[in-house]
């Protein structure tokens, strides 16, 4: 599709208000996140030098790297179990013909209706039964289930043509060698777009790990960022900018890596 | 037992082997079950019976108090206000966001050079943590030193104490609310667009069909099911908002932004009455089911698919 010039402009003029208007809070917070406490004051946007006092000052005030590892933790252990889970169960709904699908498949679909919210009571005092509390696995274990990553799968696999499948039964191949040797290789992309999603949104997840968690050892940058905001609010809004950064980066270039894979997959899970 | 044992292993056998699909599908899918169970059929049962008793501080039920958790709500001017809050901020968040990001997709998805760049920045809100976003929103709704003051400063306007006045607060989170989703609503969006078959506005082009013509006609249209699945999720979210209120506001002015999940928490986790917690647990239940009802019967309807 060719365009006009004059209406070329007119597009490039409205991508980059959008642009600077959806980007703004975060180039500021980057910003101040290099400023001293006069110049926030001042009102400034650009600092007068690029240092980084407050970085290191965000590390000093919280374990920010110990809630570091405990996010990559939990969200690689998500992201793990989510991928493990699902494929299991979308292989099962699109290899193994078997009386009662349906109703299973069912069962699926109805966890979808059920916001987590509503249930987090029950789960709170499941966790605290468990003696789960301040653990890894009271932060990652409810999540590893998930319908939508199911169908994310299901409808990947159901693209694999049935050939394949017949010539694994005659070659003698068993139903887990072939999941395990023929459908998780050729489905690389639909995983991957799952995994990113798992760790996306566990990474940002806040209120169950506000929950479960008490102590430093096992908290997440999320619980981070609630304790810096609430100590430093007063004073240091270069150093809680600091820990702002900190934690948006690993998503922030997770997201720019798959955003094309994250979208298509989204949009196919969506709506198919 | 020999007898038994003569008569039934054809029969037996049979049903054995015919049910090893169903026994081999159920090895699969027993991770998934298992948790669903444990993690969302139990508790949502749970729930539910909880909601209609009065409970110890272990969240253990203690009486039988039928209705009453529900009675009290409804008569309980807290909860009103709740529902009330609740019911404004999807109506301010859900058609501005959408509008902002059906815009945002629309242009971001001609072809033109750079374009890659722009779609990335109009999805990286969604790579921003809820914490994250808030912390900095909270920076720009400072009275004195935030962005939005000066700004109107700089304009001779009085200042507005975006989050400390009854009447701003709620207006000050659902904006920072449509921002944080502006992301993932642009990507869905964006996606679906893209999935328009090219055709279309080509015919429509050699018809001599302007840009609006083309929007009206074909794009909206074709993407009324895209449409209509991000205004559901978006209702759905904006039902479970909690994070921007616990940094933002704490449910204050005068619980002018005490959302539904914050009251819930805040009655369970800081007020331990865990009964009537349920109850209002069970009320964002059937909220939620209603919204996904609706567009499991409109969607099919109403909206136009290929």
């Amino acid at each position: 599709m060719m365009m006009s010039t004059p209406k070329k402009i007119l597009f490039y003029i409205l991508l980059v208000i959008s642009a600077f208007l959806v980007f703004f809070p975060v180039m500021y917070a980057f910003m101040i996140s290099f400023m001293s406490g006069g110049e926030i004051l001042q009102g400034k946007f650009f600092p007068e030098s690029i240092h980084f006092d407050n970085y290191v000052k965000v590390f000093d005030r919280l374990p920010l790297m110990n809630y570091l590892i405990n996010s990559f933790v939990v969200s690689f252990g998500v992201m793990l179990g989510q991928l493990v889970v699902c494929s299991l169960a979308a292989y099962a709904f699109v290899f193994i013909p078997f009386k009662g699908r349906d109703f299973i498949f069912f069962l699926f679909i109805s966890t979808m209706m059920i916001p987590w919210e509503a249930t987090m009571i029950p789960n709170f005092f499941t966790i605290q039964k468990l003696d789960w509390m301040n653990t890894y696995q009271g932060l990652t274990v409810p999540f590893f289930a998930l319908a939508f990553g199911t169908f994310l799968l299901r409808q990947h696999f159901k693209t694999i043509p049935k050939e394949l499948h017949e010539a694994a039964e005659v070659a003698g191949l068993g139903k887990f060698a072939f999941f395990w040797r023929v459908i998780l290789p050729v489905s690389k992309t639909s995983l991957v777009t799952l995994g990113a999603y798992g760790f996306l949104t566990t990474w940002n997840m806040y209120l169950w790990p506000l929950l479960v968690t008490s102590t430093d050892q096992v908290r997440t940058v999320q619980i981070g960022l609630k304790q810096l905001q609430s100590q430093e609010v007063a004073t240091e809004w270069g150093v809680v900018m600091a820990g702002v950064i900190v934690v948006i980066i690993p998503t922030l270039l997770l997201l720019f890596a798959g955003q094309r894979q994250l979208q298509k997959g989204l949009t196919q899970g969506a709506l198919k | 037992m020999k007898a038994d044992a003569a008569s039934t292993p054809p029969k037996q056998f049979g049903l054995w082997r015919k049910s090893l699909n169903a026994r081999t599908a159920l090895l699969y899918l027993f991770p998934s079950i298992l948790l669903f169970s444990v993690f969302i059929f139990y508790p949502m049962f749970r729930t539910i019976y909880l909601s209609f008793f009065l409970t110890d501080q272990q969240g253990a039920a203690a009486l039988f108090v039928g209705f009453e958790n529900y009675a009290y709500l409804f008569e309980s001017r807290e909860f009103r206000n709740s529902i009330k809050a609740t019911v404004l901020f999807v109506l301010y968040t859900v058609p501005t966001g959408v509008i902002i990001a059906l815009f945002l997709s629309l242009i971001a998805n001609e072809k033109l050079k750079g374009i890659g760049f722009f779609r990335t920045v109009y999805s990286s809100t969604m790579g921003i943590s809820v914490a994250a976003s808030s912390v900095v929103w909270l920076f720009l709704f400072h009275p004195s030193i935030g962005m939005f003051n000066r700004l109107l400063n700089v304009m001779n306007l009085p200042g507005v104490q975006w989050l400390l006045d009854p009447d701003w607060a709620l207006v000050s989170i659902s904006i920072s609310t449509i921002w944080m989703n502006i992301g993932f609503s642009f990507l869905i969006l964006l996606g679906g667009l893209q999935n328009i078959d090219e055709y279309l506005y080509e015919s429509a082009k050699i018809d001599g069909a302007g840009y609006w013509y083309q929007l009206r006609r074909i794009t909206i249209p074709m993407l009324s099911p895209t449409l209509f699945f991000i205004i559901t999720i978006s209702l759905i979210n904006a039902f479970q908002t909690f994070g921007q209120v616990d940094i933002l506001t704490k449910g204050g002015p005068s619980q002018a932004t005490n959302l539904i999940v914050y009251s819930i928490y805040r009655e369970a986790f800081i007020n331990y009455q865990f009964g009537t917690a349920s109850a209002q647990a069970v009320f964002l239940f059937i909220c939620i089911l209603i919204v996904t009802i609706l567009q499991f019967k409109l969607g099919e309807k109403k909206v136009h698919y290929q």
